[in-house]
């Protein structure tokens, strides 16, 4: 009954191309944030965050990267773990390098310094397109975890070629290295994943985003109706890279603390972030976040409910939690292959419409 | 022959400017297959001009010349009084030649308020910065072109489609979404590559009337490739007919009619 447009009259353009047209739709958002801002910060616990909250975060910054790539601007990629590695080694870089400026400062930069690799990386994409576009970032992917494995003034010489990451404080409160607390390194990620995910829409609601769009849905209609295909393209590598390599600058200095390379960032970071946007749903914000939480949450979910409800014997539980993981993923992209965006909107389609059939 | 700078008087008492864009000796091959072989012709301010032929005759391979898909091998494209390099599609898109495909070229993930925003991208000028920040900037520039759209959608009718998924569409509506796009970048030049193909009567009516009344309304120039003969003749100014490659004839509906050339290659039989 809440879920109404009738008698919500839009009166100028600005009104009708807002993100939440319907007020239930408006209120709801503000609530999940309010929730966010307001309440975890005190209930939270180091397990809840640790566990759950900042792989959450983190991925659907990572996830929205990707997705304004993938989704909106149909490159496929395969070197997000490459990028998320060049953001974390750049935070690592900087952290080290001018130890008194500001985390936060560090970690905008290190989304910079990812933009531009990202740049150079994307230039095949001018030429090759698809499957073949896809192998040119695995070997971004597979150059970027080389280069950082083997020079080894990226890790400062250390003997073990780990990068750990210093104490740094915001506010007089510890974000990362050993002794921070849950809710503190809880909000910086917040803060982060808000921002992100209000740029990502600004960008993707207007003019850059219909250029995106447009190279994605017929390349040769964008390039006649004045669209140049290489800086639109190029945009897309760098706005994404930039996302991608804030997500691996805060998985590194404020989830992991320390990093290998090839454990944290290899290949399989890399699916994981597709495999995110894809059930989540390419070329929507909201699935970015989706996605994310359904590989976060369910195997944590799974483990939880094998181990401590069940009473497995943990290896038995962790191989039946990637069959079952696996199988879900094929269920739901048997399902709805639009990932869960679109069933989402189906069922805002129908809450409209509620108790009407049609 | 009519002077470059000077206009004429159509049959139905519309006035016709100077040149807008003239095609030089344009010759066009792909290996050795001669697609265009040597052929000039103008297109004037405010005019509608046909290009016909049978198939194969090189006609869409014209439009793409003019919209700078194809780069001829020889000749000179002069468009506004200054010879025109050869440049990328999306350069040409910039100076103000809009068009239409032969089979629809939509975006088919995007609504049609979406599509049709997409022809005011030339237009568009914020920056990366301006535009993630949204407000201020981005959001008036958003605003202004929405009105500009807006104008277009209510001319073509399309107004209850507006948020409706490009795919959806019949195929009538899609092209009739296809034309708004090429309208939204306010043209100079509007080449139509068979707006009425595979249409039924009515909806070839109404196209025609959508035609008639950009024209009349925008004073938008309009060049357009067409296979139904009874639509071309009652629509254009004046005519092109290609066969083969070559120009084979040029005028007014009437002169191309009863050309010889045109009856024997095209048309066969002269019936009725």
């Amino acid at each position: 009954m809440l879920y109404r447009e009738a008698g919500d009259f839009k009166t100028s353009y600005v009104d009708d191309s807002q993100t939440f047209p319907i007020k239930f739709d408006r209120w709801r958002y503000y609530a999940v944030l309010a929730v966010a801002f307001l309440v975890v910060p005190f209930v939270i616990n180091d397990y809840w965050a640790n566990a759950v909250l900042l792989p959450f975060l983190i991925y659907a910054i990572a996830a929205i990267g990707l997705n304004i790539l993938t989704g909106y601007c149909g490159q496929v990629s395969l070197g997000t773990g490459g990028f998320m590695a060049v953001g974390a080694y750049a935070c690592y870089k900087l952290m080290t390098a001018f130890p008194d400026v500001n985390i936060t400062f560090h970690i905008i930069a290190a989304g910079f310094i990812t933009a531009a690799v990202g740049v150079v990386f994307g230039l095949p994409s001018l030429r090759i397109k698809g499957f073949y576009l896809a192998v040119a970032t695995l070997a971004a992917q597979f150059f970027l975890v080389w280069l950082f494995n083997r020079v080894s003034w990226f890790y400062n010489y250390s003997a073990s070629g780990q990068i750990n990451a210093p104490e740094r404080q915001l506010f007089g409160v510890n974000i990362t290295g050993p002794n921070t607390e849950a809710w503190a390194t809880y909000l910086f990620c917040l803060v982060f994943v808000v921002a992100s995910a209000w740029i990502a829409r600004n960008l993707t609601r207007g003019a850059l985003g219909r250029r995106w769009m447009a190279i994605r849905d017929m390349d040769i209609a964008a390039e006649i109706i004045g669209v140049n295909p290489l800086s639109a393209k190029l945009t897309a590598f760098a706005v994404s890279s930039f996302f991608v390599g804030i997500s691996g600058a805060l998985f590194f200095a404020v989830y992991l603390g320390a990093v290998e390379v090839g454990e944290a960032f290899g290949i399989q970071k890399s699916f994981l972030v597709l495999f995110m946007i894809i059930i989540g749903g390419l070329g929507s914000i909201f699935g970015s976040f989706a996605g994310a939480a359904f590989m976060v949450l369910l195997p944590v979910l799974l483990k939880n409910t094998l181990v401590g409800g069940l009473g497995w014997p943990t290896d038995l539980a962790a191989h039946i939690e990637f069959m079952i993981v696996g199988i879900l993923i094929m269920t739901f992209l048997i399902a709805e292959p639009h990932g869960l965006a679109q069933l989402w909107r189906l069922a805002k389609e129908k809450l409209r419409l509620w108790p009407f059939p049609y | 022959m009519l002077d470059a700078a000077e206009g004429y008087t159509t049959a139905d008492g519309r006035k016709i400017g100077g040149v807008l864009m003239e095609m030089k000796n344009i010759t066009l091959r792909f290996g050795g297959v001669v697609a265009i072989k040597d052929i000039s012709f103008d297109i004037r301010e405010g005019e509608i001009r046909a290009i016909i032929g049978p198939n194969g005759a090189g006609k869409s391979s014209m439009l793409n010349v003019i919209s700078g898909f194809y780069n001829p091998q020889e000749g000179e494209v002069w468009f506004r009084g200054e010879r025109r390099p050869p440049m990328k599609p999306y350069q040409v898109a910039q100076l103000g030649i809009a068009r239409t495909f032969q089979n629809i070229a939509l975006f088919e993930g995007m609504t049609v308020l979406d599509n049709v925003m997409t022809g005011r991208l030339t237009q568009m000028k914020t920056t990366l910065l301006d535009q993630a920040i949204w407000w201020g900037k981005a959001e008036r520039e958003e605003t202004e072109n929405r009105e500009k759209v807006e104008k277009i959608i209510d001319f073509l009718e399309i107004q209850s489609i507006r948020k409706t998924p490009v795919g959806r569409l019949p195929y009538g509506l899609k092209k009739r979404v296809e034309l708004a796009r090429a309208l939204a970048a306010e043209p100079r030049l509007l080449l139509l590559d068979e707006p009425m193909a595979g249409m039924n009567v009515e909806e070839k009516e109404d196209m025609s009337r959508f035609i008639l009344d950009v024209n009349d309304e925008f004073g938008t120039t309009i060049a357009l490739i067409e296979h139904d003969m009874g639509v071309v003749m009652d629509l254009s100014d004046r005519v092109v007919v290609m066969d083969y490659g070559k120009k084979i004839g040029d005028g007014t509906p009437d002169e191309v009619r009863s050309n010889q050339d045109v009856i024997d290659a095209y048309l066969g039989v002269a019936h009725d």
